[in-house]
């Protein structure tokens, strides 16, 4: 492992909160996640992977941005692991940096319509910018 | 009786029938919401970073807010209820999110946790009652066969929100029964219609919500109804296949009490 994945791996279950070693790889996560056909990596794997501190595939990995944060996955875990909450703070890891945003401001009235809620766009700018 | 109100940001834009009928209907049921004085957005989405300090703050002005006028505090749109019932969680229990957040927060409106806060539905349900509430409706929607969506806001974390069965809740459907409606369940209502995804990937809202729509229409239903503003667009709009009319519950609430 890199001195930086290291650094990253210690920050993402800090702000997370999770205790990974409490998953018992039932896979349930995954099976109730609306999101799983969208994901390349699934959320009973960040819990493995974040625990191995394999970092830099789950930065690359487009489920961080497919993410619905429904909690399904925090819901159904038997074991209160809460998998979303790592989905989170590996996307804060990428967003924190400086000019990571995902979305950017000027990429807005393109995908405005009249009808759409100010919600929609403000939750949106709380996920993917900071 | 009072409560403090907090609308949120779409419910004085794009979503006004839900919060303008929400308040005719409560004040017909003895209830007054009196709008809680300089709220701010609350950012729509529960921030989920336990470092995450900034993004809190909007909340718990509001939930102080509500604290020192001595009064319990009603949402109307899932996801403000959602962000605000969390947050004040975080104030009653997380002593690390607790004490950085007082740090921020002017001298007189130290907080941890004191208010309650309520959903409507739960306002409904606990203060006034679904037996009270029939007796007061004076045009039933007789023979209407809804569908609710509760979608993710409402019910998770079912730990925190404690708002029903977050795998098989009734209260949607107990207003239904109660305005004089038939509810038709089905599998998907509590199943996610995509939320913020619209904006990034909208490909797999669609997916979500013609799901969704599909599901409904297969058990019986002729409309739909919801909390959420962005539920609302997502099942309008994003439902591509099959159609039903969507409408917040408030809507039928003051139709079904005659002040619409
Ligand atoms: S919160 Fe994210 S990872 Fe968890 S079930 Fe929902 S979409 Fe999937
Ligand atoms: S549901 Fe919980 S215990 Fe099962 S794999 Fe997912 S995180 Fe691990």
């Amino acid at each position: 492992m890199l001195v930086v994945e290291k650094v990253l791996a210690e920050d993402i279950l800090r702000i997370s909160g999770v205790n990974t070693r409490k998953c018992m790889k039932c896979g349930k996560c995954s099976a109730s996640c609306p999101a799983f056909n969208e994901m390349d990596i699934h959320p009973h794997q960040f819990v493995s992977m974040i625990e191995r501190g394999d970092i830099k595939k789950l930065i690359k990995s487009k489920s961080i941005w497919n993410c619905l944060s429904c909690m399904a996955c925090v819901e159904r875990c038997p074991k209160n692991v809460e998998p979303a909450k790592l989905i989170e703070a590996v996307r804060l890891a990428v967003i924190r940096q400086q000019g990571a945003n995902h979305l950017k401001a000027d990429k807005i009235p393109a995908l405005v319509d009249e009808r759409l809620p100010q919600q929609a766009i403000v939750s949106a700018f709380r996920k993917y910018s900071k | 009786m009072i409560f403090s109100y907090y609308p949120g940001c779409t419910l004085k834009t794009k979503a006004k029938s839900l919060d303008i009928y929400g308040k005719k209907s409560a004040e017909e049921l003895g209830i007054f919401l009196e709008e809680l004085p300089d709220w701010q957005c609350c950012g729509a989405v529960y921030p989920m970073a336990g470092d995450e300090i900034a993004t809190r703050l909007s909340s718990v002005r509001a939930l102080a807010t509500a604290r020192n006028l001595n009064r319990g505090l009603v949402t109307l749109c899932s996801a403000c209820h959602n962000v605000l019932k969390r947050v004040n969680e975080d104030m009653k229990t997380n002593e690390y999110i607790r004490t950085r957040v007082n740090n921020y927060l002017e001298d007189d409106i130290q907080y941890n946790g004191e208010t309650e806060v309520y959903h409507y539905l739960e306002m409904i349900r606990n203060v006034i009652g679904f037996e009270n509430l029939k007796r007061k409706i004076k045009y039933p929607l007789k023979g209407k066969k809804i569908a609710s969506y509760y979608g993710c806001l409402l019910l998770r974390p079912g730990k925190v929100m404690q708002f029903d069965n977050p795998e098989n809740p009734s209260i949607m459907e107990d207003f239904i029964r109660a305005i004089g409606a038939e509810p038709v369940i089905y599998p998907f209502r509590n199943e996610c219609c995509g939320g913020y995804i619209t904006l990034e990937n909208r490909r797999l809202a669609k997916e979500k919500c013609n799901t969704i729509v599909a599901s409904a229409i297969e058990k019986g239903a002729e409309a739909i109804i919801t909390a959420c503003p962005l539920c609302m667009y997502n099942l309008e709009v994003n439902s591509t296949e099959l159609k039903l009319p969507v409408y917040y519950f408030t809507e039928l609430l003051a139709e079904a009490l005659g002040v619409k």
